[in-house]
């Protein structure tokens, strides 16, 4: 599978705001842009905007006022107890989803296309799996599978709902590794995570807390004084090195 | 058998083999999008269009068509009250139509008779009714297999399935549509009440013994018009109501189903989608 094609992927956001209707704004002020090659760590506590953000790119909420582009096809990859997992499909049929898009309701789906899916259940590790059924994979395995479907979307940007969370340690490798990549070749991911030490080793960090409070590198844009405007009291100083930990109040109910 | 050389049971006999079929297909999907209670309303709401067409002499397509779509517009627009909420605007919804065409059924001087519309005629199919039935189902039948694709992106992942190119909103809307038409094909042969039979129980035991989804339509399939053929016999054999055997036959495979067939996989994630959601596109 190569790289995605022609124009390099981009998302580039102007002044953004977004809401579910027109009582409240779930989202405002954000301004940033990624180019390929680039993955952003979304940063921010629940209900802080990361799902708004990821929908407002998808184009599935209305802009209140600014803009959002994307150059390149855009996958969503949701984290995988949100997806039915008594429904019986096997990891090559999720892989195959990818490629629905771009199927007439008439027609099978492509022979290249169900090769292009082999090939990608491959990259992420798991072409022996690909006959068993989603819901019997660990949490790790479909999550590789799930980007294995984005793959199949040829998608240049990858929108990824917190890929790490429930998932073990060695899928939790194998996903970095799949990721790492996806940015060489050129994709932009965004990563919406809890986890401010991982953010620390992505190429961006994006801090939401119901407007953006930061952008940036890294090392520049996680102070602590941006991680308090983020977290506000959920955060925790930990004096040595003088770095902060956000405590997750983890709520598995949907929070958009 | 000689049961099967009268034209009556054959009719009787097509007409309720050819519903069991579809009902089952459909039903596979509206268990999957955990729709049950949707489909239950909406067969129910539609009674008073039935009756008033029934009143005035119009095809009851028509009529279940308007009870259909009167049904839904009140559901949804309960359903935006925040003080009501979705599942009490289904229920009092579903309650008061249901009220209304059992009222207007019973005014004295009515054509229409209540325990047909309820319960069905499964002998009294006509070669019209027959091939009424056998269009919508095919229409029914061939709106699945064009939808295969949507309807699994829907149910497995809704929150991906707009960036996989799948509304998942106007595929369950899409679903309902076809519901309100196979109720509408059935509600002649088996009535408002007893159709449910046909499109919850199959569908429920080839949900536990199918391990693909093709595989579970296939066995709904088979299921619904085997419940079909299993109750008609029986009804003839035994001297006992036609649609209530078939939806009793239906219920005793789904529990064989459910006692032999292996254990469920584990269980479901995701939040279903209330009715009144879907229908306010919510």
């Amino acid at each position: 599978m190569s790289a995605p094609a022609a124009s390099p992927a981009a998302v580039e956001v102007q002044g953004l705001s977004a809401s579910y209707g027109p009582a409240a704004v779930a989202l405002r002020d954000v301004t940033f842009s990624a180019t390929g090659g680039q993955a952003v760590a979304v940063l921010g506590p629940n209900g802080g905007g990361k799902t708004t953000l990821f929908r407002a790119l998808l184009g599935e909420l209305p802009t209140a006022s600014g803009s959002a582009t994307v150059h390149g096809t855009i996958a969503y990859v949701p984290q995988t107890e949100r997806s039915r997992l008594d429904f019986p499909v096997s990891a090559l049929d999720v892989a195959l989803m990818g490629a629905y898009a771009r199927t007439s309701w008439y027609r099978r789906i492509a022979a290249r296309d169900r090769s292009l899916a082999r090939v990608a259940l491959e990259r992420v590790g798991l072409a022996e799996r690909a006959g068993t059924r989603f819901g019997a994979l660990s949490g790790g395995q479909r999550q590789r599978v799930l980007i294995a479907r984005a793959l199949v979307q040829d998608a240049g940007v990858l929108l990824l709902d917190e890929p790490f969370a429930g998932v073990d340690r060695t899928s939790q490798e194998a996903i970095m590794a799949i990721l790492d990549e996806l940015r060489a070749e050129g994709r932009v991911l965004l990563i919406a995570t809890h986890d401010v030490e991982q953010a620390r080793g992505w190429d961006r960090v994006l801090c939401l807390a119901g407007r953006q409070i930061a952008y940036g590198a890294p090392a520049e844009t996680l102070t602590n004084a941006v991680l308090e405007g983020t977290y506000g009291e959920e955060i925790v100083m930990l004096d040595c090195g003088h770095r902060a930990v956000a405590i997750q109040h983890h709520s598995h109910s949907h929070n958009h | 058998m000689d049961i099967l050389s009268s034209g009556l049971l054959q009719r009787a006999l097509l007409e309720v083999v050819v519903l069991g079929a579809t009902c089952g297909a459909l039903g596979v999907w509206l268990l999957h999008l955990r729709h049950t209670y949707a489909a239950e309303s909406l067969a129910h709401a539609m009674l008073p269009g039935l009756v008033i067409a029934a009143l005035v002499g119009a095809p009851l397509l028509l009529g279940a068509a308007g009870g259909v779509l009167a049904a839904a517009a009140l559901i949804a627009l309960a359903a935006r009250d925040t003080r009501v909420g979705p599942e009490i605007a289904v229920g009092v919804t579903v309650t008061t139509a249901f009220g209304l065409g059992a009222m207007l059924a019973l005014t004295p001087d009515v054509p229409a008779r209540l325990g047909e519309l309820l319960f069905g005629d499964l002998l009294g199919t006509t070669t019209a009714d027959l091939v009424a039935a056998c269009g919508l189902s095919a229409v029914v039948g061939l709106a699945l297999w064009a939808g295969h694709r949507p309807l699994a992106a829907a149910v497995f992942d809704p929150l991906a399935a707009p960036s996989l190119g799948v509304r998942p909103g106007r595929v369950e809307l899409a679903l309902l549509a076809l519901l309100a038409l196979a109720v509408v094909a059935a509600v002649q042969g088996l009535g408002n009440l007893l159709v449910l039979a046909l499109i919850v129980a199959p569908a429920a035991g080839a949900l536990r013994l199918g391990r693909t989804i093709g595989m579970q339509i296939a066995l709904a399939a088979a299921l619904g018009a085997l419940s079909g053929l299993l109750g008609l016999v029986a009804s003839a054999e035994l001297d006992l109501a036609a649609g209530a055997s078939v939806a009793l036959a239906a219920i005793v495979l789904w529990m064989l189903a459910a006692l032999l067939g292996p254990r469920p996989p584990s269980p479901a994630g995701g939040t279903p989608r209330s009715l009144a959601e879907t229908l306010s596109g919510g």
